[in-house]
């Protein structure tokens, strides 16, 4: 070490002196920096799964509100001549989606059969009415969708309003703020729904919407409270009470933007909660009724014609299963984007 | 112990006293009488009707009387079926219901473990997102769904299975299945989280490093702690055992307490209705009092006691 030290000869030309402006680069962050959303938003995108689930809600979204700007069917135009008629698309030769169905093993046009002249074609064919079940489909997702949003929506108020109150009050209010949790979900949370749905006059969308949001917050009460109790202790809040800001304005600008993630994430399990049990209650009858339609009485109306004309039962029951995947999907997808742990 | 378990107790009577007083209410805010099939009774008739269902009383004394039945195992009268107790009516269905709740829950709880535990031991491999997939269907496709589905193509197409009806164990085997499939999904997912976790532990590492078999590691060391917080999950499973034998019992026309829940819902017999919220509800009460004091006694580091959460 020391002879070789020693060989190597150091002269000034070695050196060159740096440019003057190449200084402050060393200090520079090349990548942009991003924001938590924007960071979350790429960590969504990443995950394949997840962002498929994201495109596929996005566009049952704009087909069942928007959809019948381009496909003018009224869901309750009745024309009984056509009733129970297969799917047809015209130019498609495939089975099922021609307008045959098979009738004691033989294949039978049965378009034809009913007198339907060549013009006449349903996309995913007719109800036992001979309503257009696509048009249907469509604006059964749409109410089915409807109820489970705005059911959400009011059970989030209710459930961060509660959990915040409670966690911040803590003593007594928030003991007897638990008990109520506690009690209302140790009752098996259909019954609830059940008994609000009959004693709402039984059908309709707000009574469902109601009996929804009555029970379905305890879940998002319980974690934001949780959260609150860690988040009030901390100096960010300890900080803003002493510059004497009113509690619910430390609610509103520093608890709720930190609930959010937990909040968020809360919500995209709710959706599909709710759209099960719309479906469910609307299925045993106790839910939406005619006119109305959406995904459940589709589903039960259908089964009753499922073993001749199984096409009936299997459309919304394949969108109402795709709507289900794509919001726990993408909710499993946010829980793994919001967290920070999680970032590989 | 003692004192925790006694506030517990006072708490599933707190719960089930405001879920009666509830239903009550409720119930009395609808309109319908059991004599509304019946306008062509006279006067003295219809007040004999009454008088037999004790709705002449005034309702804060029908209240009572109802609230005091409960404590004599009494619900009242069906409007459904004249004469007949609607506790006796949930006893005489309740075998039904509880061989299906129970066949459903230990098929879903054991084919859940198995396929949670494959999923994280091959974690990130074809088997892993099978077992996902599998688990993410059972809980998108709805119970109701499912069992039109497998009655149509196992019951119907291929009548491997009876479609309908309860003569004997074969006609158990589609409800189960039916049935199943939301606590599998449901297990299975939550052991696979949970064993992820444990598998990465310092303890798993030991057992690796004392030449363990594989075997040995994953039924020793992982799955048993991976069991204990299962038990957490034995509540909310029933629930939702409770929620699909409604419709399941119905498509299968088992007659069950879940099947005899919709009909009465659909003929307005309160009675029925609020008989079978109650049971329901202290079902519930009653599993998750015994999961929580199972879960103090499998797992020494929770601690049961009567002060605070």
């Amino acid at each position: 070490m020391a002879d070789n030290a020693n060989n190597i000869e150091i002269k000034p030309g070695d050196f060159a002196p740096l440019d003057k402006q190449a200084g402050p680069d060393n200090e520079k962050i090349a990548a942009p920096s991003l924001t938590f959303g924007q960071d979350v938003w790429r960590r969504l995108k990443s995950n394949k799964t997840a962002f498929t689930s994201f495109i596929v809600l996005i566009f049952l979204f704009l087909v069942a509100f928007g959809g019948q700007a381009v496909y003018h069917h009224d869901p309750n135009d009745q024309s009984p001549k056509y009733a129970n008629l297969p799917p047809k698309i015209p130019g498609v030769n495939i089975h099922g989606l021609n307008g045959h169905i098979k009738q004691s093993g033989q294949d039978v046009d049965a378009y034809a059969q009913a007198g339907a002249g060549k013009d006449v074609h349903y996309t995913l064919g007719t109800d036992y009415l001979g309503r257009d079940l696509l048009a249907r489909i469509m604006y059964g997702t749409r109410v089915s969708l409807e109820i489970a949003l705005i059911a959400t929506l009011i059970d989030l108020t209710i459930g961060v309003t509660f959990g915040i109150y409670s966690g911040w009050k803590g003593g007594r209010v928030d003991m007897f703020m638990q008990r109520i949790i506690e009690i209302l979900s140790s009752v098996p949370s259909l019954v609830v729904m059940v008994l609000m749905a009959t004693a709402f006059q039984k059908t309709g969308m707000a009574s469902i919407i109601a009996a929804l949001a009555i029970i379905n917050w305890t879940t998002m009460a319980r974690l934001t409270r949780a959260q609150t109790l860690q988040l009030k202790n901390q100096d960010f809040i300890l900080a803003a009470r002493t510059l004497g800001e009113s509690a619910p304005k430390i609610a509103w600008k520093h608890l709720l933007p930190n609930l959010s993630s937990v909040i968020i994430i809360q919500t995209m399990f709710t959706i599909p909660n709710a759209i099960f049990f719309e479906a469910f209650l609307s299925y045993i009858g106790i839910g939406i009724s005619s006119p109305q339609a959406s995904l459940g009485t589709l589903i039960s109306d259908g089964q009753k014609n499922f073993q001749f004309l199984p096409y009936q039962m299997w459309y919304p029951a394949i969108v109402l299963i795709i709507l289900m995947l794509a919001f726990n999907l993408l909710g499993d997808g946010m829980r793994d984007a919001f967290d920070p742990k999680s970032k590989r | 112990m003692r004192k925790y378990l006694l506030k517990r107790i006072f708490y599933l009577f707190l719960t089930l006293f405001i879920v009666a007083t509830v239903t009550f209410f409720l119930m009395k805010l609808m309109p319908g009488t059991p004599l509304q099939n019946e306008a062509k009774l006279t006067a003295s008739e219809k007040a004999s009707i009454l008088a037999q269902y004790g709705l002449d009383k005034p309702i804060w004394l029908q209240y009572l009387i109802y609230i005091g039945g409960i404590f004599k195992g009494s619900l009242g009268l069906s409007f459904q079926f004249s004469d007949q107790a609607v506790s006796y009516l949930i006893g005489s269905r309740m075998g039904p219901s509880m061989q299906l709740g129970g066949q459903a829950m230990v098929i879903g709880v054991v084919f859940g473990i198995i396929l949670g535990a494959v999923g994280a031991i091959r974690k990130d491999t074809w088997a892993d997102r099978l077992a996902t997939i599998l688990s993410i269907l059972g809980i998108a496709v709805p119970s109701f769904v499912l069992a039109i589905l497998l009655q149509y193509y196992l019951g119907l197409k291929m009548g491997w299975f009876p479609v309908a009806g309860w003569e004997g164990f074969a006609y158990t085997i589609l409800p189960t299945l039916a049935l199943a499939a939301s606590p599998l999904a449901e297990t299975a997912r939550f052991i696979r989280t949970d064993m992820v976790d444990v598998l990465s532990s310092d303890y798993i590492e030991l057992a690796k490093a004392k030449g363990l078999s594989k075997f040995g590691i994953v039924y020793h060391h992982a799955l048993r702690n991976s069991l204990i917080p299962m038990v957490t999950l034995i509540g909310p499973l029933a629930a939702a055992l409770m929620t699909g034998s409604m419709v399941v019992e119905n498509i299968f026309s088992v007659p069950g307490i879940g099947e005899q829940f919709v009909k009465s819902i659909l003929v307005n017999d309160y009675p029925t209705i609020m008989g079978v919220t109650i049971f329901y509800s202290a079902l519930l009460c009653l599993l998750l009092l015994l999961t929580d004091i199972v879960y103090g006694i499998i797992d020494p580091r929770i601690r049961l006691s009567g002060n605070g959460d």
